[in-house]
């Protein structure tokens, strides 16, 4: 079914030069690991999405609704009426081309249409020959075309094939965010019911189960269960935190990713360990059980639906704030979107951390904390028992999501709790971090199994860096903040840097976490063998106690 | 290339209209006095409206992109500029911005080997070519105001001597020229710089619309004429400051004997006045009014208020807890309402495998 991959020489012969055709005139070829799959119907009725029906991007007739081509002209000219940002950026661009090679598909593919410009210039073209004067009478010469099914077609590959991640936007002199056109190019899409199923299945599950992988209330609780097992295995510690507890002082909310599938699980039960640490009092919801929100890839409005039940189930439970876990767009949302479209948060408090005391002014509106600031409070603090030496055998690397950085600014917080919970932490060259970083090449609901090769290419810039700073300081743990970043940069990482391995930066902390009762910490979380783990010394005396022993011995 | 052709040719075209109607029909007044003010009003006009028309669209979403660290605990230094959360901050940040051009300044280059080995380089020539470009505009335009004015203020004269502090008076030639003036040789360097980077640059070259080029011959034929004015033609300086004087007080005058070249001139700089509010040069305006620059990073800390936000519909936890009551109850999750009715015995609902997503 899904293409063979090919090989990283294969791949990274990569040729930027653009063809002697002029770009209106090519057409994307729809190849095995370069197009995602169709929505299935069943998911877009469950949202009540237009234009539910069984079809795949290779065939020659899409489906598309009759009068398509009027609800994409009034569409367009909807979203000029309400978004400033579409508006402006249909029309300020110069085409300097100071983006044109800042984007990781057009690094890793060549495809000019994966310029950041040319990418806008697919809608901003149509935009002009439908809408504007000059472009509906020059045509070409004023770079407006009419509106075809080939057009359709294109946007389809190229806007599913942007990871909304908002690199070009810092090197634009005028700021025009392809995001923000891509957005708008999705919603475009889906109003003809073009949405591709790794984003639409997750979108259903998400709006009636809680979490994009379907997982309903009991499954969620067994899930959590069985990494509350492995924790008493490895670490020797019971834990029993709650569910759907009205009363707590605290939500958490993660991406569900985190509760299913390696190594996003490890990262969960780092959160699991550090609220046991600090005796927080705090639940879990299997309502809001999704801090991802696939809606955002889908239309501003799906995101506002989704996003709902943070609030909701907050206000539903009593708490005082809620605390966000590890995820790059999850925090896009939070940070930049939830208390306009879902607020005002008035049923909630000023957050502070209970064990600190410190006030996080910084959330004061929205009161939500993501989870490097909480535990970046906690150690400076000095509230948690860290024997950062557990991870002697990483050296660390960081992979900064780009959504926290170019929609946020959480640089340092992370970096300040690894260097804390780790001996060895070496940062990647500052072209590719912070508000440089590159893309893990599949965000923004891009992470299909059928993408792969794409995949690969879009994360090839990100896999440069990690493999510069393995080759010359010898990184061999790449270490993120997102659910999407931890699924993904494991295959990225085998398939062009395979020493490198990745982990959530909770995983960390978990490992560095010393609990009060524990036992010997022979295995990590992963339950492999801990390389640095030191045995304690044998005792010699005799009138040793032998309680030291006896402790709670982690394996089986 | 049909539209870099498209564009010279287009440009020249309006140089020859400008000869032909000047020199061989005599329409002094009009292209001396009507399409000047035709273009003013057209500028200004236009301009006004383009701005007024995107700022008539909201801003529903605070979505500034940020490029340094954000403010969060006291211990941590946020990045001010780059990451602002007050006013005061954005606008300092927006002053480097049209000022400086500090994204352009941040480019890099793509330098992608075999291996794949790929490295980033710095490349500063866009952001040294546009800031020529711009600031050399900026000086002759302002220079051009001793045409509009009388007396002509002290400011301008020390501009002017500073401008032209490159006496170039070629006297081998014996032409005794005047001041070269720098402005005009960085304005016309920086143009064709921006020209020729277009069509060097292949991947440059491919995004390259007619209405990039047209710009940029436009100005370089404003350029040339300028300096073909200044320099060789010598045109009636006096008499031209007569007519500036009589447009810019509403007594148009037409004066005899301006060169040709001269109106020449004009028309182009009235072209591309009229143009301007039409094109892509409204980044001009654009870049004031761009969310992902102008707003402050503060979105948890205040509630940014979208004007058109409206209810949509939700699946809220009741409707949820519907769906799922009996496995929540056997899976001893805490429901808000009981099962209403004894269910009949039935197998125990095994935590169906969910589809793997």
């Amino acid at each position: 079914m899904a293409a063979k991959t090919p090989s990283p020489e294969v791949v990274g012969q990569v040729d930027h030069h653009p063809p002697r055709k002029g770009w209106m005139d090519t057409k994307p070829e729809f190849k095995p690991g370069n197009y995602l799959y169709a929505a299935q119907p069943q998911n877009l009725e469950g949202v009540g999405l237009a234009n539910p029906r069984t079809w795949n991007p290779l065939d020659d007739d899409w489906q598309l609704p009759a009068d398509w081509k009027g609800t994409v002209r009034e569409g367009i000219a909807e979203r000029l009426q309400r978004y400033r940002s579409f508006k402006l950026f249909m029309d300020i661009c110069v085409r300097c081309g100071a983006c044109a090679d800042k984007c990781h598909f057009f690094i890793g593919s060549g495809d000019p249409k994966n310029m950041p410009v040319l990418r806008a210039e697919l809608l901003r073209s149509v935009y002009r020959g439908e809408l504007k004067t000059a472009g509906k009478i020059l045509g070409k010469m004023a770079g407006g075309r009419k509106l075809t099914e080939d057009v359709i077609k294109e946007w389809f590959y190229y806007f599913f094939q942007c990871t909304e991640c908002r690199r070009c936007s810092v090197f634009c002199p005028y700021g025009i965010d392809t995001a923000e056109i891509t957005i708008m190019a999705r919603e475009l899409l889906n109003l003809l019911g073009c949405n591709i199923d790794w984003i639409a299945g997750p979108v259903n599950n998400c709006f009636h189960n809680g979490n994009h992988l379907g997982l309903q209330p009991h499954t969620f609780k067994e899930n959590v269960e069985y990494l509350l097992d492995d924790i008493e295995e490895y670490v020797g510690v019971k834990i029993e935190p709650t569910f759907n507890r009205k009363g707590a002082e605290i939500l958490f909310i993660t991406p569900s990713g985190d509760v299913f599938a390696e190594p996003g699980i490890f990262t969960f039960m780092g959160y699991l360990m550090l609220f046991e640490h600090i005796g927080l009092d705090y639940t879990w919801s299997t309502y809001a059980s999704e801090g991802g929100n696939f809606g955002f890839f889908t239309s501003h409005e799906m995101m506002k639906r989704l996003n709902a039940k943070m609030y909701h189930e907050a206000k539903r439970l009593g708490v005082k704030w809620i605390l966000g876990g590890e995820c790059g767009h999850m925090w896009r949302v939070v940070h930049q979107y939830m208390d306009t479209m879902n607020g005002p948060a008035d049923f909630l408090e000023m957050p502070i951390n209970p064990v600190t005391g410190t006030v996080f002014n910084n959330a004061s509106a929205t009161k939500m904390v993501h989870i490097t600031e909480f535990t970046a409070d906690l150690i400076k603090n000095d509230k948690l028992n860290l024997d950062p030496s557990q991870n002697d055998h990483l050296t660390v690397t960081f992979h900064d999501s780009c959504n926290t950085s170019r929609g946020m600014g959480l640089l340092e917080e992370p970096r300040y709790v690894m260097n804390k919970v780790c001996n060895n932490f070496v940062d990647m060259a500052p072209q590719v971090t912070r508000e440089n970083t590159f893309c893990c090449g599949s965000g923004s609901g891009l992470n299909a199994g059928e993408y792969l090769e794409m995949r690969m290419r879009g994360g090839l810039p990100r896999a440069n860096g990690v493999k510069r700073v393995h080759e010359d300081k010898g990184a061999n743990m790449l270490a993120c903040v997102c659910a999407i970043d931890r699924a993904v940069l494991t295959p990225l990482m085998e398939y062009w840097v395979p020493d490198v391995d990745c982990c959530g930066v909770s995983e960390l902390v978990g490992n560095a976490l010393v609990m009060e009762g524990q036992g010997e910490r022979e295995y990590n979380l992963r339950g492999e063998e801990n390389p640095s783990y030191v045995p304690p010394p044998e005792p010699e005396e005799p009138e040793g106690e032998g309680e030291a022993e006896a402790g709670e011995e982690g394996a089986e | 290339m049909i539209g870099f052709l498209f564009s010279a040719v287009a440009v020249l075209i309006l140089c020859g209209i400008a000869v032909a109607g000047v020199w061989a029909l005599d329409l002094k007044v009009l292209f001396g006095v009507i399409i000047p003010y035709a273009a003013i009003i057209t500028f200004f006009a236009g301009l006004v409206y383009r701005v007024l028309d995107w700022a008539r669209s909201p801003v529903p979403f605070a979505i500034p992109t940020t490029c340094g660290q954000e403010k969060s605990l006291s211990w941590i230094k946020p990045n001010k500029v780059d990451n602002p959360t007050t006013s005061g901050w954005v606008i300092l940040r927006m002053a480097f911005e049209v000022l400086t051009f500090r994204s352009l300044f941040r480019n890099m280059k793509l330098d992608y080997r075999e291996g794949p080995k790929i490295r980033y380089s710095s490349e500063k020539f866009l952001w040294l070519f546009a800031i020529m470009f711009h600031y050399a505009f900026l000086v002759v335009l302002i220079r051009h105001a001793r045409f509009f004015l009388e007396p002509i203020p002290g400011a301008l004269v020390v501009l002017e001597h500073l401008d032209g502090f490159m006496e170039v008076n070629l006297p081998f030639l014996g032409l005794g020229l005047p001041a070269m003036q720098l402005s005009g040789l960085l304005l016309l360097g920086g143009v064709s710089l921006l020209l020729l980077r277009r069509i060097v640059i292949p991947q440059v070259r491919y995004i390259t619309l007619a209405s990039d080029w047209f710009p940029l011959f436009l100005i370089i034929g404003i350029a040339l004429t300028g300096a073909l004015t200044r320099y060789v033609v010598r045109v009636d300086v006096v008499s031209i400051k007569e007519m500036a004087m009589g447009l810019a007080t509403f007594h148009p005058v037409v004066p005899d004997g301006i060169s040709v070249w001269f109106y020449v001139h004009l028309f182009l700089v009235c072209v591309l006045f009229a143009y301007f509010p039409f094109s892509k040069l409204m980044h001009l305006g654009g870049v004031f009014l761009s969310p992902t620059r102008n707003l402050p990073n503060n979105t948890r800390e205040r509630r940014h208020i979208n004007p058109w936000n409206y209810p949509v519909k939700t699946h809220d936890y009741h409707e949820y807890e519907d769906d799922f009551r009996e496995k929540m109850i056997e899976a001893g999750l805490p429901v808000e309402k009981e099962m209403s009715e004894p269910e009949p015995e039935a197998p125990v609902a095994e935590g169906a495998e969910e589809e793997d997503k």
